[in-house]
């Protein structure tokens, strides 16, 4: 009987603390949203995000676009191939690009790679005192830290997504060429016709969902950080963690919303 | 001594302040008074720096009210506190410096967030401070490239920039060599003199303790246990708490 009270009891508890950081989260990502529009506007701050999150992302969404692609075309090959289908690979491989793979696997390395930086940034400051050394000389670490973060994400993160596509749909091709002797300019005509610019906009409008999601998880724990360099790096994994099924479990529901209303 | 003329510039009445299950303060109370240096005395761990972060907003008490002047700053908004900020300063335990800017960008800091001044006007606020602790023509340096005492220094300098009426030493000697600790020591009771400052300061350091304090306090017991003017110390029968203290007989 004690047994199942205490248990019961944790579960509660864990439950609590979920509810209260879950509310923690999304009262920082309403500042955020309201301290975006409101002066003055860190610009050099923002281009200095913008350079390394976005030019510092390029190599490592590109490659991981290009190998998908190509996985894309030969998983295809071969599964269309049964069927006679062969000449469909550049529209199904450009329609799971730029409607899945693209921003979603930006998302995930970019999500990794930024997401991990800002926690231990921001979590080093925090231990260190930095954040408490903003507040006491009269700044505000929300709009000092956690804004130019977010404008210069929510312009690379979409920027990132086209290059990637772009880059994605050519490694099907390269493959195609190579692997199934499909002709490349006929491959990218069929897949240019095969993509509506709906299928492009659905996409893109995920990345600023999940370019949201990655700065307010990223800065939280790294505002929040306590308990020295151990805590830092409990607060760097915790982000990467979260951040990635953020991303995972909002595009479920974002494609569902918009295969409602798209 | 004039100290206790007029009523106290600083008062904590009946403060509780608790981290989840940890509870730092029952019960808290103290008067600090106009142009005074009260040295804040405590084992680690008694929340000595929780108190002074309570006086500045940067963690909000469960219970009892601190007052600054006739306001209460455990009543305000953020915003509200930004302008009580103005006027009381916080030196960090480790200084706190921003690591991605320069001794300068440093400085100018706050008063980029307070006061609307021109680069030729902010430039010399931070050579006048630099001058202050001792440490001109450091602008262009990196924290990085600093000591442990000047990082102290600098974030004194940083943290007087706007010319504060109170200024909160957090532990300004742990971790220093004794001519580093007798530096910091000088310049608490400089900028008491220049300045006109009400200092508090929190610290173990005996020595630093006993150079700068008018008066003492002792955090034990999850209150102030006991506060005394620095010359009455030595006075003391041996058996109490503060003398106890200061010889390392408390337990603690």
């Amino acid at each position: 009987m004690g047994m199942w009270t205490n248990l019961a009891a944790r579960i509660g508890q864990s439950l609590t603390n979920f509810l209260e950081r879950f509310g923690a989260v999304a009262r920082l990502g309403g500042q955020v949203v309201t301290l975006s529009f409101t002066r003055p506007f860190e610009l050099a701050e923002t281009i200095r995000h913008l350079d390394q999150m976005g030019i510092g992302s390029i190599s490592i969404a590109l490659v991981t676009l290009f190998a998908s692609g190509m996985v894309m075309a030969l998983q295809f090959a071969v599964g269309l191939d049964r069927f006679g289908g062969k000449e469909y690979v550049s529209v199904v491989v450009g329609l799971a690009v730029v409607r899945e793979l693209g921003p979603v696997l930006t998302a995930v390395v970019v999500g990794g790679r930024v997401g991990s930086g800002t926690a231990a940034e921001l979590g080093s400051m925090a231990v260190t005192e930095q954040i408490d050394a903003i507040r006491a000389l009269g700044a505000n670490p929300v709009k000092k830290l956690v804004v130019p973060r977010m404008w210069a994400m929510l312009i690379a993160l979409p920027a990132l997504t086209m290059l990637a596509d772009v880059v994605g749909i050519t490694g099907g091709m390269v493959i195609s060429a190579v692997e199934l002797g499909l002709r490349p300019l006929s491959y990218l005509s069929d897949t240019i016709d095969g993509i509506d610019l709906v299928d492009l906009i659905t996409g893109l409008i995920k990345t600023y969902f999940f370019g949201f999601g990655i700065v307010v998880i990223s800065c939280f724990n790294g505002i929040t950080t306590f308990g020295g360099t151990e805590g830092v790096g409990n607060s760097t994994t915790r982000t990467v963690v979260i951040s990635l099924m953020f991303i995972f479990v909002a595009d479920f529901f974002l494609t569902r919303l918009m295969l409602v209303f798209g | 001594m004039t100290l206790h003329a007029g009523p106290p510039l600083i008062r904590f009445e009946g403060v509780a302040k608790a981290f989840g299950r940890n509870v730092i303060f029952s019960d808290l109370t103290i008067d600090v008074f106009n142009g005074e240096n009260l040295v804040i005395m405590g084992g680690s761990g008694t929340g000595k720096s929780v108190m002074l972060k309570c006086l500045i907003g940067l963690l909000t008490p469960e219970s009892g009210s601190i007052w600054y002047r006739d306001e209460e700053i455990t009543a305000m908004t953020e915003v509200e506190q930004i302008q009580v900020r103005r006027h009381i300063a916080y030196v960090f335990q480790q200084a706190a410096l921003f690591d991605s800017m320069t001794v300068y960008e440093n400085i100018a800091y706050p008063l980029r967030a307070h006061l609307k001044l021109t680069e030729d006007e902010i430039g010399e606020r931070v050579a006048l401070n630099l001058a202050r602790v001792g440490m001109p023509d450091t602008e262009q340096l990196m924290p990085a490239q600093l000591s442990g005492g000047m990082r102290k220094r600098i974030g004194l300098a940083r943290a007087i920039a706007l010319e504060p009426e109170v200024i909160l030493w957090d532990e300004p000697t742990t971790g220093l060599d004794p001519s580093n600790t007798r530096r910091i020591a000088e310049l608490i009771l400089k900028m008491q003199a220049e300045l006109k400052c009400t200092s508090l300061v929190v610290t173990h350091d005996m020595t630093a303790a006993m150079l700068v304090a008018d008066r003492v306090a002792l955090v034990y017991d999850r209150k102030i246990a006991s506060v005394l003017p620095k010359e009455r110390l030595a006075a003391e029968p041996p058996g109490s708490l503060i003398k106890s203290f200061v010889e390392g007989t408390l337990d603690l």
